[in-house]
């Protein structure tokens, strides 16, 4: 059986969150009022933003993506490569490329679970050489985003489940895999793999790191 | 007990006797007083011979006139390429007051190559697969000027997992390979300047061990190396040392190296500290007082706060020898100097052997002694302070005086914690160690990145703490944990465990018999127990 490394990507691989590529589309409206609101809007909700990450992934996700209710998807697409460009490349931490060099040499498979927008992780991707990668997709009716995303929504237990079935799936042996995270929100995926690492990791992280004796990577 | 035996044959030899005082045995960060049985032998440091009085002339006059090459300043030309790589922080041990005498010589150094229009210079800790150091010991090391003039572009650790830092020099006619530092490799003169602070250190093994990658580094530290090394501190009868010593000619072959090496007396405390390397016999009143204030005050401290008072306090060695020139004919007239320190006649082995271990450790400084590193201590270290042939009988029973706290420092020591609570529950078997898991740690990415942008020792480095101890290991017939707090740890690296020092002689006399001959290292020491 082969082994893979899993990792978040935002906060772990690169610096940025999802509110940075919220706040790159407000900004980038067809018109320079709706840019100011979107990005003013944008800029309040923050606090808000940070509490209900702090209280529950899904209560934070179901709030936050609401934001993009109304954008169109070929303009989503079309802003992606200069999203990956202007905001996503400059923020990608100089130890990730030697992270998954090392990793890749290894022989394990390189796979992506984030819970981040499908359109802006793509070109990252491709910039990092990962080919295996699940983000998050938003829901469009008639191309247009409704605010809400298609299951199964990646976040807390759900990345460590869709992790399972990957790895029953590809015939991966979890106990030789690693994952790599720096959020306490992705316990459950760090729980499922025998080398699991907290990178860049927040208070809660760092002490739940500490208490298991997992290894503690700082990338930046 | 014979007579032969009981003769006093040397000054730091001493015997206790009925009206001995008791003995201080350093034991973690907590220093116990015991009395010992009657007929102990005790070995104390020899007195530290006399350093110096001009340190910086001694490095001068070395430099310009060395051992079987060139002066250092006959050898610079304007433009030259000229790489500086030092020992890193494990030496000496405690780190020493400033001005360190790594500052010292390159201040020296590096006027000389400024006056001769050399300006291409590179400063490289040769830390090998140790940790690197953080910026505040860099700084200590060098001093704030030199720091200032060349951290960081020109003043860093060794990266032995930074492939494009890394080049291959070839292999010994043994097929062992050796990759190397490629900017030293590339240099058109390499200084290298040395500590020797035991005769393990230096020599070949400065560049060849301290500058070199993993896959280098696992064709002489492995456990049959060390099991024929008989000891490591005693070079020509050390397995180790001829494997470096052969990776050395090959660095001899492809790079120009002008070692500097210098030589430490053993005068680890004076002042409020001097007491613990004194016979305790001959403690005055002041002694007996500072001994007491220390154990009152260290009493009523957390543990981490004892920890932290011990590592503030800068040993004070002095230069008692300083040679420059090529590597062989430097080192071995610095050996020399290191035997005449630390060189103790001694007359018969021991059947059962005691030593405390104090938080001193090539491997622990600013941080935790952790349990693979007491093992290391115990078996690795002051079981090989000795030439000829081991101060234990084959068999007998070692008496290791520690706390063995499960504790473990996350950032410098993080495989250690995977290596200890995952590996040795399955096996002590250093071979199948090696075979089954070595490889797996040291290509471990999370490993790999602690080392490359942490401070963390790197993957591999407990195994080869494991394999240090393993001559050790193969001899020693029992090692009881005297005043181990918990049961789990000695039980993990296959000890005993006694709850003081009265208790773990009485258990080792049941092994050994009532007559068995009992010697104590006098800890904290540096010293070679020359057997006859």
């Amino acid at each position: 059986m082969s082994a893979a490394s899993f990792y978040d990507l935002e906060g772990t691989l690169v610096s940025t969150n999802l509110v940075h590529t919220l706040g790159f589309y407000a900004k980038n409206q067809p018109s320079l009022w709706r840019s100011f609101k979107k990005s003013t809007t944008t800029l309040l909700s923050l606090p808000v933003f940070a509490i209900t990450d702090q209280y529950s992934r899904k209560v934070f996700n179901d709030l936050f993506f609401k934001r993009y209710r109304g954008e169109t998807e070929d303009r989503l697409r079309f802003f992606a490569d200069e999203l990956f460009e202007s905001v996503l490349k400059p923020a990608v931490f100089p130890g990730s490329y030697d992270l998954i060099d090392k990793s890749r040499r290894l022989g394990l498979r390189q796979v992506v679970v984030t819970g981040a927008l499908d359109f802006s992780v793509a070109p990252l991707m491709r910039h990092f050489g990962i080919e295996e990668y699940v983000a998050n997709r938003l829901e469009f009716v008639n191309g247009v985003a409704t605010g809400r995303l298609l299951p199964p929504v990646l976040a807390a237990a759900t990345k460590a489940s869709w992790i399972r079935n990957y790895a029953e799936r590809e015939r991966i042996n979890l106990s030789d895999s690693y994952a790599y995270s720096d959020s306490m929100s992705d316990l459950p995926m760090l729980s499922i793999v025998g080398h699991p690492a907290a990178v860049n990791p927040d208070m809660r992280l760092r002490q739940t790191a500490l208490h298991h004796d997992w290894p503690i990577l700082n990338l930046k | 007990m014979s007579l032969q035996l009981r003769r006093k044959v040397h000054e730091s030899v001493i015997y206790i006797d009925r009206d001995s005082a008791p003995r201080i045995i350093p034991s973690g960060e907590d220093f116990i007083l015991e009395d010992l049985p009657i007929g102990t032998r005790v070995i104390y440091p020899k007195p530290p011979i006399n350093g110096l009085p001009n340190r910086a002339a001694a490095i001068r006059y070395a430099l310009n006139h060395p051992h079987d090459c060139d002066p250092l300043f006959a050898q610079l030309e304007p433009g030259m390429k000229i790489t500086i790589a030092i020992d890193d922080i494990s030496l000496p041990l405690p780190p020493m007051r400033t001005p360190d005498i790594r500052q010292t010589v390159l201040e020296i150094v590096l006027d000389m190559l400024a006056g001769h229009g050399v300006d291409d210079v590179h400063i490289i800790v040769a830390n090998s697969l140790h940790r690197k150091m953080t910026e505040w010991e860099m700084k200590r090391m060098v001093g704030p000027a030199i720091f200032k003039e060349f951290h960081p572009d020109r003043y860093y650790n060794h990266d032995a997992e930074w492939s494009d830092g890394m080049i291959a020099l070839g292999e010994t006619k043994h097929k062992e390979p050796l990759r190397i530092n490629r900017r030293c490799a590339e240099s058109d003169l390499v200084i290298y300047v040395n500590i020797n602070l035991v005769p393990m250190d230096g020599g070949h093994k400065s560049v060849a061990v301290g500058l070199c990658d993993y896959e280098s580094l696992r064709a002489h530290h492995e456990p049959q190396t060390i099991r024929d090394s008989d000891s490591y501190m005693d070079p020509k009868r050390s397995a180790l040392n001829h494997k470096v010593e052969r990776l050395g000619k090959l660095v001899d072959q492809h790079m120009n190296v002008f070692h500097i090496e210098t030589a430490l007396n053993n005068r680890m405390y004076t002042g409020e500290m001097d007491f613990l390397i004194k016979n305790e016999d001959d403690f005055s009143a002041m002694d007996r007082m500072k001994f007491e204030a220390m154990r009152f005050t260290m009493g009523k401290m957390p543990r981490a706060a004892r920890r932290k008072l011990l590592h503030s306090f800068p040993a004070q060695y002095e230069m008692i020898a300083c040679h420059a020139g090529k590597t062989e004919p430097a080192h071995a007239k610095i050996l020399e100097k290191n035997f005449d320190q630390y060189a103790i006649p001694i007359n018969g082995q021991c059947d059962i052997l005691i030593t405390g271990i104090p938080d001193i450790s090539p491997y622990n400084v600013y941080s935790i002694l952790n349990p693979l590193l007491v093992q290391v201590m115990a078996l690795g270290y002051h079981y090989n302070f000795y030439r000829n042939k081991p101060l234990l009988k084959k068999g007998g029973v070692m008496i290791v005086h520690h706390p063995c706290f499960d504790e473990f420092d996350h950032n410098f020591h993080p495989s250690y914690i995977e290596f200890f609570n995952r590996l040795l529950p399955e096996t002590r078997d250093a071979n199948v160690l090696r075979d089954k898991y070595e490889r797996e740690f040291a290509n471990n990415p999370s490993y790999i990145e602690m080392y490359r942008r942490g401070n963390a020792y790197h993957g591999a480095h407990p195994f080869f703490m494991w394999y240090w101890g393993e001559n050790g290991r193969q001899h020693v017939g029992k090692v009881i944990a005297a005043g181990a707090e918990n049961a789990h740890v000695p039980a993990m690296l296959g000890w005993e465990r006694a709850d003081n020092l009265t208790e773990a002689i009485a258990m080792a006399r049941s092994y050994m018999g009532r007559s068995a001959e009992i010697t104590m290292l006098h800890q904290p020491l540096i010293a070679v127990c020359d057997m006859e």
